[in-house]
């Protein structure tokens, strides 16, 4: 269910390393709690981001949600079709709903995060 | 068995935009008793505007049959029952409405010569002097439209008292039983936001309290009786740690009705709060307003309140503009003063002995409700409860329905749900606040009510999860709402 | 039920609050009357205000006549003691009439979309200000002087807090419109909005479009205010305004000495997402038949808490409700003849009084009074059972020689031939 490739932080974002960029989205667990998903506010391309930090919210109807940056650097590109199909981000979190790709300013990041075997034991026991 | 409601026809009726045509009218004007203007040459040709496109075009019955089928889709307090916690959706009392249009009230303008307006003058001065004796406090300013505002209000005083000693500070603790408004006002107001978490047994947690109390912390936000309808046993205690560092208690008086007579918030330490009009004082909710949240005040937060005061002079009421510590306007003129007039009225109506009747039937019923219903529903804390009481729906949640559905299928039984999922502390909350409004027949109908539907989910789960059933409109599509939004009519 | 509670009296419910917190004794209020008594309390009170008197003020509240159907819309419990509409099932009737009212202040203000009310026009200006905040990302507001008075103090206050600098430029002493060259200095790049009102506090129709360029030109974002409702049956709605926020009274609420009123916030389909306040929207039930739910509510402060676009809680809907009868009553004809009277009515007047500035007005116009105060002109007015104008000197002290008028469609001709007469004569006085 959680693509091995991928690293995934505590607050159920995953990010997906090549080189010294990077793809970042949200869990199945995160579009599962958050229900029908309504609106994705993300940065523009060019913002810097760090690692922790809100890069911008989910918003269902009745909640939002921070998305927080499981990488340091600068967004280079953001999903553009999430204006038009947020629901998009329900149906395909791993795959085409990703949320941005950003330049890695740190590669060493990534190390302090889940890998997938230990995220699917993270929210099972969550559950 | 529902034995409240049954099925009905409801009249059908489209937007008026889809009722008009060209030419039909529900007004006549009279003749011009002037000389008649041409609208290019006073305004210049261009400033005049073309027609007002997709304006209604109505004739009176149609306008009047227009808004009557309208208000037959409505639930109302007129109608029944709303046990929504921390509402207080009391009666209505509809002298409210007939003193608010007296026409030396209604018609007087804000700017009319004091000498003419001693009248409203002397209802704010009434109003004020009454709600300081029910609250306990020195000053009340009645200027702030709405609770919300009136917090606003509430938290700045706090600010320009602690700048003019010296420094104005950087939080706000605000427990995490919080209302919205409470964090949403203290960042408007410029302060950073700490959550202060309750104790286990749902109230303000002491030690915690002391721990966190800095220099840096301005004031905590309360509400009391907090959002689970519990007294705050250790208010004074609170207000202590937070006087000897210099930190002010402001209270959120939505849950007023719990004390009212009982017991007065100045004299537990409180040194500036809020009330809801609307809520504690019977005027009405109107669909979502207006409201009034006048703010009472200790005496040392006096030279700040909102410009301008009443004072006495002679034998006249006159207006103070000389306030040199003011914290300046937060409303234009002088408050909502038609909804003064309707809480007015009220205090009028109940009298010091009243007043507190209403707060003891308002209690008594909300106990009344707890102890019918927790048989049924899961009690997360279990301290006496005033007002209110919050049940969570933990019982419910394991055979796989929650307290919206629960909430909906209240509808069904002819009622308005109760607050759903509020507070935040506690897990699927369903907050009841019955008010001192309804009587026996009322509360047992609500009960039985809710204790069929527990059985219900029980028996038939999936009847409770797809309700309502029985509304005109049913379940509405909150998500194409929100991801398409059509926030007029195009045409 | 004491049985059922567990308790023997009422008063055991409680005991378990500390004895330290209890008040031991009556309120201090005297005891409740009947309903006789309290109408006749407040007749009392209407006595004592004035009563049958011709009025000459306007400054930010009109007299206009209200059609007796907004009372009886509004007298319906089902309006009056309903609440705020968020189980949309049973709440169809006010949220229907709060997406026609949302409707028709777009058609009015030629915006894209409204809000369903703000607490009224005063606090609808910080609340557009801190929109263009959040909209543009820059701190600091323009404001003109010609904006009325009242509001701009409720902006400074909020703004205090914020750390939002605002600055005031004036406008120019023979139109009585913005100063745009005052406008175009002060101007700068960190600047997110600029604010102006027309028709401004003196009535006159000011410079909008010139305004939004310099605004525009800047990158700020240019909000327009409103307090006469009425003028906009008349007026070009302000076409280059980001964010138009104004004030309802004049559409059927009565002046209740200052309140409670209804403001609006309108603006541009692309800050949709920076407004305040509550947003109807339209949507289908499970059933596929049309229905109406409160919608965006990610912006509020009851999810979104201190991130919230506003702490507003309320909208002010049975008032609301009260604009949109007016609307409905006087429809697309009804307002801009409605305006036209009103036009009539002040140029009438003005005719007599020559107004101070030569901009062009709507219903307001200041006056200049030679050889007597405001206040002695005023006194000679009340002798007629009239009351005068504003005296401008409270808010302006260049200004303390002249006085606010306004005249609508309630103003007799007698009543303005009677303060015709009475400057006429003041003004030969001095000649003499």
């Amino acid at each position: 269910m959680y693509p091995e490739n991928f690293r995934y932080t505590k607050e159920h974002e995953w990010v997906l390393a090549e080189g010294d960029s990077a793809t970042v989205g949200i869990t199945d667990h995160a579009q599962e709690e958050l229900g029908d998903i309504v609106y994705v506010d993300l940065p523009k391309v060019g913002s810097r981001v760090e690692q922790g930090k809100s890069l911008g919210s989910v918003e269902s109807v009745k909640a939002v949600s921070d998305i927080y940056s499981p990488v340091s650097g600068e967004v280079t590109e953001v999903n553009s079709t999430l204006a038009d199909s947020p629901e998009k981000l329900n149906e395909d979190p791993h795959g085409a709903a990703w949320l941005v790709k950003i330049r890695l300013s740190a590669t060493g990041e990534l190390q302090n995060l889940m890998t997938a075997s230990d995220y699917q034991t993270y929210v099972g026991a969550e559950k | 068995m529902i034995t409240k409601v049954r099925s009905h026809i409801s009249p059908n009726e489209s937007l008026l935009f889809e009722r008009s045509s060209p030419g039909k009218m529900a007004y006549q004007l009279p003749d011009l008793d002037v000389p008649p203007v041409d609208a290019a040459e006073a305004l210049g040709a261009d400033n005049v505007r073309g027609e007002i496109e997709g304006f209604p075009e109505v004739s009176e019955v149609e306008a009047i049959r227009h808004f009557t089928r309208l208000s037959t889709w409505n639930y109302a307090i007129d109608y029944g029952m709303y046990p929504l916690g921390s509402c207080t959706m009391k009666y209505n009392p509809r002298i409210n409405e007939l003193v608010a249009r007296t026409e030396g009230l209604a018609w007087a303008h804000p700017y009319q010569p004091e000498a003419l307006s001693q009248g409203c003058m002397e209802v704010m001065a009434r109003v004020e002097a009454a709600l300081a004796e029910i609250t306990g406090m020195d000053a009340v300013t009645l200027q702030p439209a709405a609770g919300a505002h009136g917090e606003l209000t509430g938290i700045l005083l706090v600010r320009a008292l602690l700048q003019q000693r010296g420094n104005p500070r950087k939080k706000i603790l605000i427990p995490d039983s919080a209302h919205g408004t409470n964090p949403a006002t203290a960042a408007i107001a410029g302060y950073a936001i700490e959550n202060i978490p309750s104790s286990e047994t749902g109230v303000l947690d002491v030690s915690a309290l002391e721990r966190i109390v800095t220099g840096d912390v301005a004031a905590l936000m309360v509400t009391n009786p907090n959002t689970l309808g519990v007294f705050e046993e250790n208010i004074i205690h609170a207000a202590e740690i937070l006087h000897a560092k210099g930190a002010m208690l402001y209270m959120d008086g939505a849950n007023m009705n719990a004390l009212v007579g009982i017991a007065r918030p100045g004299d537990f330490g409180v040194d500036v709060m809020h009330l809801n009009l609307h809520k504690t004082f019977s005027t009405p909710h109107g669909g979502g307003g207006p409201g009034a949240g006048p703010v009472a005040v200790k005496k040392v937060l006096e030279p700040f309140l909102p410009t301008p005061r009443l004072k006495r002079s002679g034998k006249r009421w006159a207006y103070d503009y000389k306030r040199k510590h003011s914290i300046g306007r937060v409303k234009a003129f002088y408050g909502n003063f038609g909804v003064l007039v309707r809480a007015l009225a009220y205090i009028l109506a109940h009298g010091g002995p009243g007043l507190r009747n209403a707060t003891v039937d308002a209690v008594l019923n909300a106990v009344y409700i707890r102890k019918q219903l927790e048989p049924y529903f899961d009690l997360p804390y279990s301290q006496p409860n005033m007002h209110e009481v919050v049940f969570s729906d933990d019982r419910q949640a394991k055979l796989g329905v929650r307290t919206g559905e629960i909430a909906k299928r209240l509808i069904d039984y002819g009622f308005h749900p109760y607050t759903v999922s509020f507070p935040l502390i506690v897990h699927g909350a369903l907050m009841i606040e019955p008010t001192e409004t309804e009587g026996k027949m009322e509360l047992d109908q609500f009960i039985d009510s809710m204790i069929s539907i527990a059985r219900e989910v029980e028996s038939d789960p999936q009847l409770v999860k797809n309700a309502p059933h029985g509304t005109r409109t049913s379940k509405v599509d909150e998500v194409t709402a929100a991801r398409k939004p059509v926030l007029r009519w195009k045409g | 039920m004491l049985e059922a509670c567990g308790v023997s009296s009422p008063e055991e419910l409680f005991a378990h609050l500390p004895e330290a917190v209890r008040l031991k004794r009556p309120l201090d209020l005297a005891p409740g009357i009947s309903e006789y008594e309290i109408v006749q309390y407040f007749r009392d009170r209407a006595a004592e205000n004035a009563n049958g008197y011709a009025s000459l003020l306007g400054a930010g509240v009109y007299h206009h006549y209200r059609p007796v159907l907004v009372d009886t819309v509004v007298a319906r419990g089902e309006f009056l003691t309903s609440y705020t509409p968020y189980q949309a099932e049973i709440a169809q009737g006010t949220l229907t009439t709060i997406f026609e009212f949302q409707t028709m202040i777009c058609q009015l203000t030629g915006m894209d979309v409204a809000n369903a009310s703000m607490y009224d026009g005063s606090t609808a200006v910080p609340e557009a200000a801190m929109m263009a905040v959040r909209a543009t990302g820059k701190g600091r507001v323009l404001i003109a002087n010609s904006v009325h008075p009242e509001y701009r103090e409720v902006l400074r206050t909020y703004a205090k807090n914020q750390g939002m600098p605002v600055e005031e430029f004036g406008y120019v002493p023979e139109a009585g419109t913005i100063d745009l060259e005052e406008l175009d200095k002060k101007m700068d790049d960190l600047t997110a909005a600029v604010i102006v009102q027309s028709p401004n506090f003196f009535g006159i129709v000011d410079q909008v479009k010139a305004a939004a360029e310099i605004a525009h030109k800047r990158g700020a974002l240019l909000v327009v205010i409103f307090t006469e409702a009425v003028s906009l049956g008349i007026l070009e709605p302000p076409a280059d305004a980001d964010i138009v926020a104004g004030e309802l009274q004049s559409f059927a609420i009565s002046p209740c000495y200052g309140g409670p009123f209804a403001g609006i916030i309108a603006t541009k389909e692309k800050f949709i997402r920076q407004m305040p306040g509550r947003l109807v929207g339209q949507t289908t039930d499970s059933r596929g038949n049309r229905a109406f739910c409160l919608t965006l509510s990610t912006r509020e402060q009851h999810i979104r808490r201190e991130k919230a676009t506003s702490n507003i809680c309320t909208n002010q809907a049975l008032i609301a409700l009260m604009a949109t009868v007016f609307m409905t009553v006087y429809g697309k004809q009804g307002l801009r003849e409605l305006a036209v009277q009103n036009l009539a009515k002040a140029h009438y007047l003005a005719g007599k009084l020559k107004p101070r500035f030569c901009g062009k007005f709507f219903n307001e116009f200041v006056v200049k009074l030679d050889g007597q105060s405001p206040d002695d002109f005023n006194r000679a007015l009340l002798k007629k059972k009239i009351i005068g104008g504003l005296p401008l000197g409270r808010f302006y002290p260049e200004l303390a020689d002249s006085m606010l008028v306004c005249a609508t469609e309630m103003s007799r001709r007698a009543d303005l031939d009677a303060v015709a007469e009475i400057f006429a004569r003041s003004t030969v006085e001095v000649m003499a």
